[in-house]
């Protein structure tokens, strides 16, 4: 059954997004801002690489009272996409807490979680004009 | 790598470089904000670093 001329367009900007938040920077490509989206491309995951590098922990998920923040942590870190689950299936962001830079390892997962969320949202605006 | 300063660079470079793509239309726009916020972010932690030092948590 062929869409209709509402659907399609709202069809696409659900799969920019979905593409956005799997690749960072793949919803700029997408919209053709080359240079943006090759920027993020780049920026955001390193930032995600580094922190598992410096070991930083992939907080898992769980709702747990006594600890919520853990569960917020979680949400962040799947922010970054694909490559969070590539990283936990390949055993990575075990976290050492022992180590120096463990708070600045969980610091660059979570944030590199967070501005994908936000470069997700700015691919949404672009596509729909606000930008 | 376990330089406090050398992370805390390399963070405020990345935090900047997003918030002036997504803020900011043109290049020129661009470095300019994004070098503000950089050295914003560089002088925030110099001078918090020097206040938690004199005034320990």
């Amino acid at each position: 059954m062929p869409a209709t001329a509402e659907e399609t367009p709202s069809r696409s900007l659900v799969l920019l997004c979905i593409a956005a938040w799997a690749i960072p920077g793949a919803g700029h490509l997408w919209l053709g801002r080359t240079a943006k989206g090759a920027l993020l491309l780049v920026a955001l995951p390193f930032m995600f690489v580094l922190g598992l590098a410096i070991d930083g922990r992939l907080f898992p998920f769980q709702l747990s009272l006594a600890d919520p923040l853990v569960g917020l942590a979680a949400f962040a870190d799947v922010g970054i996409g694909l490559i969070y689950f590539v990283a936990s299936a390949l055993g990575y962001g075990g976290g050492e807490v022992r180590a120096v830079t463990y708070e600045y390892g969980n610091t660059f997962l979570v944030v590199a979680g967070l501005l994908n969320l936000l470069v997700v949202i700015d691919a949404y605006d672009t596509a729909v004009g606000r930008k | 790598m376990r330089s406090h300063l050398v992370l805390l660079s390399i963070f405020a470079f990345l935090v900047s470089l997003v918030f002036a793509l997504l803020n900011r239309d043109t290049p020129r726009e661009q470095a300019q904000f994004g070098g503000l916020l950089f050295a914003g972010f560089l002088a925030a932690g110099i001078v918090l670093g020097w206040l938690m030092y004199v005034f320990p948590l």
